[in-house]
């Protein structure tokens, strides 16, 4: 019994994966430009700006589906779980490695749980600016998170992903999503250099991602 | 409907053609040599392709008749208000004006043209659209460049949804001893422009010296403007057969239609470069999008319906 409840959770985990998929496309269109990596399966931490709570979907949907099935999300635990929809979701159809951003609360260690994702041999999608962007400023200052895991893991590459345009197709607040288009790209992968101290690898991380920003949105 | 073995007649000459634009188009790329030839064939093969696709879409929409033309239209017209919207300036207040747009006023436009009523879809979008969406983004109190906002929001819903269902909407002109036969209007139209549009840049390749707007573009020529119309009035009158004009009317048709398509790609190129791109949009990998492909038929299409309509129409 236990056993087909897990596998029909298993099914409708995938029916909806594909099914968020399908929509996600269908409203942005978007178009991933591999501008300084190839879409092949190697262990990458994908860092992105986060404007908007579909970016999450759609870092994801745009994957080619062999790496789709090996990358997971990085996201918050207090959204992702507030309701069991949710955390169905979150956790098993985007597998996301869910991590606290309270830390009073938490009990593990987010760095520690994206470690032993990659260890897994999962690949990450992760926000470094840790919050939604909302204001006027392209990006947020990074958290420290991604220079941690730099760090413990210094192979892994770390390619910029910058997600363009999304924060009109779904500003704050609103429900239904603008069908405009939507182009992910995802730049040259950097790694932590040696006795390179935190601050300066989290500048050139930022400096690398706002460099894959399209023109017309720099002109702006 | 007695137009019936005219289009087979047309649809077979037209994949006829094709077929051998696709075999020159290969056949070429063998003998290509330099970078510069390489790049024109480039260009030559995404328009066959894109000619292959849309004899594909109309073929398969006039299967269901008027209303299948129709549906594609719309689908296109979004598709292209999609291109357009995603460039404009918006901010978060316009979320809603941006909805109706996609959602209400585009298929309301479309609807308007199938149940023929002339007399509204004529005004819904220069009168109702353009006096209401404001009023969507006002509300939302937010005046950042907001002249900027409405205007260019009613500009891109002029082009790409306004003026595109004209096209559509030549299947309901009544021309007297022509029922039935409409939908030849509609491939009249889009094969001549086509031709000339391509024709434009093969002339211009060949022989063009002074460019129009050198800012603008400077592939298009007033030497290629001039071989490009007068190579959609011989393609016009050649396939003259289609439409229920003389030779005359048909060649200052073709003549007319063909400047403005050419002027209207001017226009459009003028935006493009104004917002930094290239193309509109990624419909095929490199070489543009819905609107950079029928931006020349849309310019072309609300005059050529109007100056048909006066002249010709029955009622």
């Amino acid at each position: 019994m236990k056993r087909l409840t897990r596998l029909t959770r298993r099914f409708a985990a995938l029916v909806v994966g594909h099914g968020l998929v399908l929509f996600a496309r269908l409203i942005t269109a978007p178009r991933a430009i591999w501008a300084g990596v190839e879409p092949v399966a190697k262990q990458r931490i994908y860092f992105a700006n986060h404007t908007s709570n579909g970016d999450f979907v759609l870092a994801w949907a745009v994957l080619p589906p062999h790496l789709r099935k090996k990358t997971r999300p990085v996201a918050a635990s207090d959204y992702w779980l507030k309701n069991k929809l949710r955390a169905f979701v979150g956790g098993e159809v985007f597998r996301a490695v869910l991590i606290n951003r309270e830390k009073e609360e938490r009990t593990e260690d987010p760095v520690d749980l994206m470690v032993a994702a990659l260890d897994e041999g999962s690949s990450l999608i992760l926000f470094p600016e840790g919050n939604r962007n909302m204001g006027p400023d392209p990006l947020l200052p990074f958290r420290t998170g991604l220079y941690h895991l730099a760090s413990k893991r210094p192979d892994v590459d770390l390619v910029p992903t910058w997600i363009a345009n999304l924060n009109e197709i779904l500003p704050k607040g609103e429900v239904i999503p603008l069908p405009l288009l939507c182009t992910i790209t995802y730049g040259e992968p950097i790694h932590l250099r040696r006795n390179e101290s935190k601050e300066a690898f989290l500048k050139r991380a930022e400096k690398a991602l706002l460099d894959q920003r399209p023109d017309t949105e720099v002109q702006e | 409907m007695n137009g019936q073995p005219d289009i087979v007649v047309l649809l077979f000459g037209v994949i006829l053609f094709l077929v051998l634009a696709t075999v020159l188009g290969a056949a070429l790329r063998k003998w290509a040599a330099t970078e510069w030839t390489m790049e024109f064939i480039d260009s030559y093969t995404a328009r066959v392709t894109s000619w292959w696709g849309m004899v594909v879409l109309l073929a398969l929409a006039s299967i269901f008749g008027r209303l299948g033309l129709v549906v594609l239209f719309a689908l296109i017209s979004f598709a292209a208000l999609r291109e357009f919207l995603t460039l404009t300036a918006k901010t978060r207040a316009d979320h809603w004006s941006l909805l109706l747009s996609f959602f209400v006023i585009l298929p309301i436009q479309y609807w308007l043209i199938y149940i023929d009523w002339y007399g509204l879809y004529s005004i819904f979008i220069p009168v109702y659209a353009y006096l209401f969406l404001p009023i969507a983004s006002a509300l939302r109190g937010e005046p950042t460049r907001f002249l900027r906002r409405v205007a260019e929001t009613q500009w891109g819903l002029m082009v790409t949804v306004f003026a595109a269902s004209h096209v559509p909407a030549l299947l309901w002109l009544d021309l007297p001893g022509f029922a039935g036969r409409e939908i030849l209007l509609i491939a009249w139209l889009v094969i001549v422009i086509q031709s000339a549009d391509v024709l434009q840049y093969v002339w211009s390749a060949v022989c063009g010296r002074t460019p129009v707007a050198e800012n603008l573009s400077r592939s298009k020529t007033w030497e290629g403007y001039a071989g490009g119309v007068v190579s959609g009035v011989i393609v016009g009158v050649l396939l003259g057969w289609l439409t229920p004009f003389t030779v005359w009317q048909v060649a200052l048709l073709a003549g007319m239609v063909t400047l403005m398509g050419l002027m209207g790609s001017l226009v459009m190129s003028a935006i493009k470069r104004d917002k930094g791109v290239r193309d509109w949009g990624t419909l095929i990998a490199g070489q543009g999008g819905f609107t950079d492909r029928l931006d020349a038929v849309v310019f072309a299409a609300p005059i050529f319906y109007h100056v048909v309509r006066f002249f010709w129409s029955g009622s």
